[in-house]
């Protein structure tokens, strides 16, 4: 587990790499199962996100985008934040629709522990790229747009 | 010097790698176009291999660790040298019992996987890796026998003679290349036959555990066998690759020809289970492959060419 405030160092060709190939993960933490759709919506043949190189795999061990959706309910907490130290470094995380971002609906739920970045932050105390993605659902090209700032970002935290 | 010239650079590491890489992208370009879709750019694989050797490689608390982290080089090992082996057959250097010998060679790459998916300690890549085990069983004797009815047409274990026979010029040779042809794709790992990697229920099989630079000599490993396998069948069905005057052409239009058979049969068909598939190797891929040798034998004792 990373100490709070350390940087993770990512050298500039290991974030070109990523940015050339991003192989994405889709994990659900309590969705109502649009921004899924959605998401799948992305790897049809009117997108194609393989034309960048961007690949949906089945394991995190494989990922380098993590994709989550929903509002991140207490059971989803553990089984998040197992999932996060599983997938290998360096990787960024997409936080999918409303929920995602900022707990949307769920905004005075007894049940959520708040948006993926918090969690990220406060809870895990890591530093790793969060990019939130609003909209419920987003759009395919939002999602897109989403995983593209991502990218951009870590390759200017290259140092 | 000499050896490890070759070895690493011409017919060897290099080479293997950029062809297998090229076809690779043909594959997945192939598979986009069929799927109406535009599919990846050309150096696609490449930047795969660059992103996974610039990952962290993560081994599970209950993976036997040496094991897991030696099984994607044995495999490595094995398509190297199998592809230099194979290559330098088509340009006339051959020795005795070579096709043997690659026969050998070609089972490394699945057993890298068996192994590589056992020491994982992973529940789900164990049970790739069963299934793997179980296709190797089923696969193995009728390409065997698929083999033997190319060394009966040409008449020589060496495969440089091998690969001056077209042995698909005869009825015995076009059922024993398409048994061959159904056991690459299994040891390719494509559908009909990616029983052991399969997406929608193990996940990823035995690689589900790997990441970073073991994961990236996998994919660098499936790749060589893309350039490997389809060389294997055009060598021992189809003629081989003639490098005199614009033989080599055509020796190219025959290869990219075998991965498009391939990579078509992968796209319209649907995943069989293990039981489906051994079913079918062991009753009809059997079946077709002792009929073949049956008529090759038959029209080698008559004098029949084209039995």
């Amino acid at each position: 587990m990373a100490s709070a405030g350390s940087k993770t160092r990512t050298s500039p060709w290991q974030a070109w790499g990523i940015s050339r190939s991003p192989w994405v993960y889709h994990l659900a933490t309590g969705t109502c199962n649009n921004c899924d759709i959605e998401l799948l919506d992305c790897l049809t043949p009117r997108y194609d996100l393989e034309r960048f190189g961007i690949k949906l795999v089945g394991s995190p061990r494989h990922a380098d985008v993590l994709m989550v959706t929903g509002m991140m309910n207490r059971k989803c907490l553990p089984r998040f934040i197992a999932v996060c130290r599983q997938v290998p470094k360096p990787y960024i995380i997409v936080a999918l629709g409303a929920c995602g971002a900022n707990k949307g609906i769920f905004h005075d739920s007894y049940n959520t522990v708040g948006p993926v970045e918090r969690v990220v932050r406060e809870i895990m105390k890591e530093d790793t790229i969060v990019v939130n993605v609003p909209g419920c659902p987003p759009k395919p090209e939002a999602i897109i747009l989403g995983v593209v700032k991502g990218l951009k970002l870590l390759q200017e935290r290259r140092r | 010097m000499r050896y490890v010239l070759e070895l690493v650079i011409y017919p060897g590491f290099i080479f293997a790698t950029a062809v297998g890489l090229l076809t690779s992208w043909f594959e997945r370009k192939v598979s986009a176009l069929v799927q109406w879709r535009k599919g990846p750019p050309v150096l696609q694989p490449l930047y795969d291999l660059v992103k996974l050797a610039g990952k962290e490689t993560l081994v599970s608390e209950r993976a036997n660790s040496a094991g897991f982290l030696l099984a994607p080089f044995l495999g490595f090992a094995g398509a190297i040298v199998a592809s230099l082996i194979l290559w330098n057959a088509n340009l006339g250097r051959s020795f005795l019992g070579d096709s043997i010998v690659l026969l050998y060679l070609l089972v490394l790459p699945a057993l890298a996987v068996i192994l590589g998916g056992l020491a994982s300690g992973n529940p789900i890549a164990i049970l790739g890796a069963t299934r793997e085990l179980k296709l190797v069983l089923a696969y193995e004797v009728p390409l065997v026998l698929a083999v033997i009815v190319a060394i009966l047409k040409a008449d020589s274990l060496l495969l440089h003679r091998l690969g001056n026979t077209i042995t698909i010029g005869s009825l015995s040779g076009v059922l024993a290349f398409f048994v061959a042809l159904l056991a690459v794709q299994v040891k390719l790992g494509f559908a009909p036959f990616d029983i052991a990697e399969a997406e929608t229920e193990l996940i990823a099989g035995p690689y589900i555990e790997y990441s970073g630079p073991p994961l990236a000599v996998f994919k660098l490993t499936h790749a060589m066998l893309l350039f490997i396998l389809p060389l294997f069948l055009v060598t021992l069905f189809l003629g081989g690759i003639d490098f005199r005057g614009l033989g080599w052409l055509w020796g190219i239009l025959k290869y990219l020809g075998v991965v498009l058979a391939i990579v078509l049969i992968k796209n319209t068909n649907p995943r069989l289970r293990i039981d489906q598939a051994i079913r079918f190797f062991w009753r009809y891929g059997l079946g077709l492959a002792l009929l073949a040798l049956v008529l090759a034998i038959i029209g080698d004792q008559v004098g029949l060419r084209w039995l």
